[in-house]
């Protein structure tokens, strides 16, 4: 097992529901995994399998109706004055259960547990320029005067690698380009040494080129700071070039977690196999048909019972799958899986 | 005419200088000040029965290419020469709105947010319908016939024919907008972005849907993408297009073995593999795409090319055979030894 004091973020059995009038969408549904200090845990999955909604339920920033029903999120805040990387000593706090307005969760907020998002331009504020949104996550959590702030600004701007930064830090984010708007984006989320960098979906909008400089940005980032950043995607071309654990999700799920090249050469469960047949490789030239997912994602209201994964299986177990959910079981070399085929059924 | 010289396939659509220009107007009297030359003298075919890709980044022409193609955009200058049967050719760009429509059978598009390109208000019989009657095809029992017909092709139940478009899923409106388009039995199709907005899962049920299409339907098809490896997948010739030019075309194998175009090398490398073996050799390119308003001088890629020398900076290559239906431009394409995505 791995050593308590690696333990960044654990989440326990997180059930995040919304009560609509149609029906309770169970968005997370269950959801165990954690990121570790230092490393790139990605989060793989299609849209609605509850990845998103992972993140913001870290940091508490659901919108109503939706709220964490069930479930722990442990968090393992290291304490003020003990220099990182030294085995020192931790307070664990349960972020499920803290108040989402309240002075405790504004503090880890933006300051040690930040994010950033997949559109940079709804997500940044387009009345205030960019040096203004970067003083402002500093000026949240700490004192800094207003040259001061201009300066840091400046200097994060440079640290990603902004281009003229004295000068882009007093501009509005229409005047950047799609990639410039997504450095001011990690800028502001690294505004105040976060332990943790949540990145949702940080490419998706941007151009190959563009895409390939900002991950770039990342890896650096992520080595010269040695924080944990998670990485939500549905790209796999992503996740092999940026993590080392990745968690893939269905429906709310978590239908495995392995290192990154277990689960791309040794994949366990049916959905991850599935998923990994069905994207066309690059230079693989093979105009071999690809082989979907059969089937299509069930609607949110009709969740199927037992493993959510069984009417698109190919491996299904009649009377075990569809009635039972499969717990997540731990295989060796701590690859985790959640289905029947490798045990967890009792008796068959 | 129309019948390649080097393979004897006939040639479907002919496509010679096209051009798209918007002017750049400022000031009080709105004078036009320069033009942002979206599409710059462009000129490619499509063989009958083939896929070419027509790749690059946001901004780069290649839907405005596309569309001038199907006149959704009038085109600025150059011929678009569609062979509506044999020995009849025809210039699209010249053609008066009557005889367009008309023509328009013939040419359709696949659009790529199937969200906002279907009417919410009308149901997939009227969707569907609405070609096959604009152009007097079919009416009444007839165009329900051939509705059902067609949504059974494209995998949706027939049954499906009263409801609308918020009862599917993004997988399920996209089949519509291919039914859509496929009503009237066109020759070509342009399919802008088709599967950029569907998840993994369904971008594959897509794909081989629309294989089998054109099996069973013999359609040509202009593939409009920036993802590479579903163009490597789907089309038989790519052309990849920068700031408005085309810099390189030829065979789908040859252009992923065998580039020759630096913007083609960098693009290819840019794209994260799905293979956690084949860490980054990645060739980042700095700075960003030219303002097509406000080019560079030269090749317009120099300024981010990492081959460039004197004359890229003063002399525009044209796009020239650089190997045997290999076409790129660049001054120099034969010297260059490039490096190939990772197999």
């Amino acid at each position: 097992m791995t050593p308590q004091n690696d333990l960044l973020i654990e989440i326990k059995n997180l059930k995040t529901y919304f009560a609509l009038d149609e029906g309770t969408v169970k968005a997370v549904d269950g959801a165990t995994l954690d990121v570790r200090r230092g490393e790139t845990l990605g989060v793989v999955g299609e849209s609605g399998c509850g990845k998103s909604m992972i993140a913001r339920s870290i940091l508490r920033i659901i919108d109503p109706p939706g709220q964490i029903v069930d479930g722990e999120i442990l968090y393992y805040r290291s304490q003020a004055g003990a220099p990182p990387g030294a085995s020192h000593q931790v307070d664990v706090i349960d972020l499920a259960k803290v108040d989402p307005r309240g002075p405790q969760i504004r503090a880890i907020r933006g300051a040690e547990v930040a994010m950033i998002f997949q559109e940079p331009m709804t997500a940044l504020s387009p009345v205030y320029t960019i040096g203004n949104q970067i003083v402002e996550a500093l000026e949240q959590h700490r004192q800094v005067t207003k040259r001061d702030g201009r300066t840091e600004a400046i200097r994060l701007l440079r640290e990603v690698g902004m281009s003229l930064p004295e000068r882009r830090v007093d501009e509005y984010p229409h005047q950047l380009s799609g990639g410039m708007r997504q450095r001011a984006m990690i800028a502001i989320g690294l505004a105040c040494r976060p332990a943790l960098l949540i990145a949702d979906e940080p490419t998706t909008a941007l151009d190959v080129t563009t895409q390939a400089q900002i991950l770039e940005l990342m890896l650096r980032l992520k080595t010269e700071r040695g924080m944990g950043i998670m990485m939500i995607t549905h790209d796999l071309g992503v996740v092999a070039e940026m993590t080392q654990r990745v968690a893939v999700m269905y429906l709310g799920r978590v239908a495995e977690v392995a290192d990154v090249r277990t689960l791309f050469h040794n994949p366990k469960h049916p959905y991850t196999i599935a998923l990994l047949n069905s994207i066309p490789k690059l230079g693989r030239r093979a105009r071999a048909r690809l082989q979907p997912v059969s089937g299509m994602v069930p609607s949110p209201y009709h969740r199927p019972k037992g493993c959510l994964f069984h009417p698109r299986c190919p491996s299904v177990m009649k009377g075990l799958c569809d009635q039972k959910e499969p717990p997540l079981i731990t295989l060796e070399g701590a690859q985790r899986v959640a289905c029947f085929l490798y045990g967890g059924g009792g008796e068959r | 005419m129309n019948q390649s010289v080097t393979t004897g396939r006939p040639v479907l659509l002919d496509i010679k200088h096209l051009r798209k220009y918007y002017p750049i107007r400022h000031g009080l009297l709105q004078r036009v000040t320069g033009q942002v030359k979206a599409v710059d003298d462009v000129s490619f075919h499509i063989f009958e029965g083939e896929t070419l890709g027509l790749v690059g980044e946001s901004g780069c022409g290649k839907t405005t290419a596309g569309r001038c193609i199907l006149r959704g955009i009038e085109p600025s200058g150059g011929e678009i020469l569609f062979m509506r049967g044999p020995g009849d050719v025809v210039d699209v760009a010249r053609q008066d709105p009557q005889s367009m429509s008309t023509l328009r059978r013939n040419l359709q598009m696949i659009f790529q947010d199937p969200y906002s390109s279907l009417n919410p208000r009308w149901t997939l019989l009227e969707i569907v319908g609405e070609p096959l009657l604009v152009n007097k095809i079919a009416r009444g029992k007839d165009l329900e016939d051939q509705v059902a017909d067609m949504l059974k092709r494209v995998g949706l139940r027939p049954e499906f024919m009263r409801r609308y478009p918020h009862a599917f899923s993004g997988g399920e409106r996209q089949r519509i907008g291919i039914a859509r388009a496929l009503a009237t039995r066109p020759k070509l199709v342009v399919a802008d972005e088709p599967v950029s907005a569907l998840d993994v899962s369904v971008r594959a049920q897509t794909l081989n849907l629309l294989e089998d299409l054109q099996q069973e339907f013999q359609l040509t098809y202009l593939f409009i993408s920036h993802d590479l490896s579903v163009v490597e997948h789907i089309c038989d010739r790519v052309a990849v297009m920068y700031v408005g030019k085309l810099v390189e075309m030829c065979e789908t194998e040859e252009l992923y073995l065998n580039p020759k175009h630096p913007y083609t090398e960098a693009l290819m490398s840019a794209v994260p593999k799905a293979d956690p073996d084949l860490k980054s050799q990645r060739i980042v390119l700095e700075g960003e795409v030219a303002d097509p308003g406000n080019p560079p001088s030269g090749c317009y890629f120099h300024p981010r090319c990492r081959y460039a020398y004197d004359r890229c900076r003063v002399e525009s290559p044209a796009l020239r055979e650089v190997a045997p239906g290999h076409l790129a431009a660049c001054h120099r394409a034969e010297e260059l030894k490039l490096s190939v995505a990772p197999a």
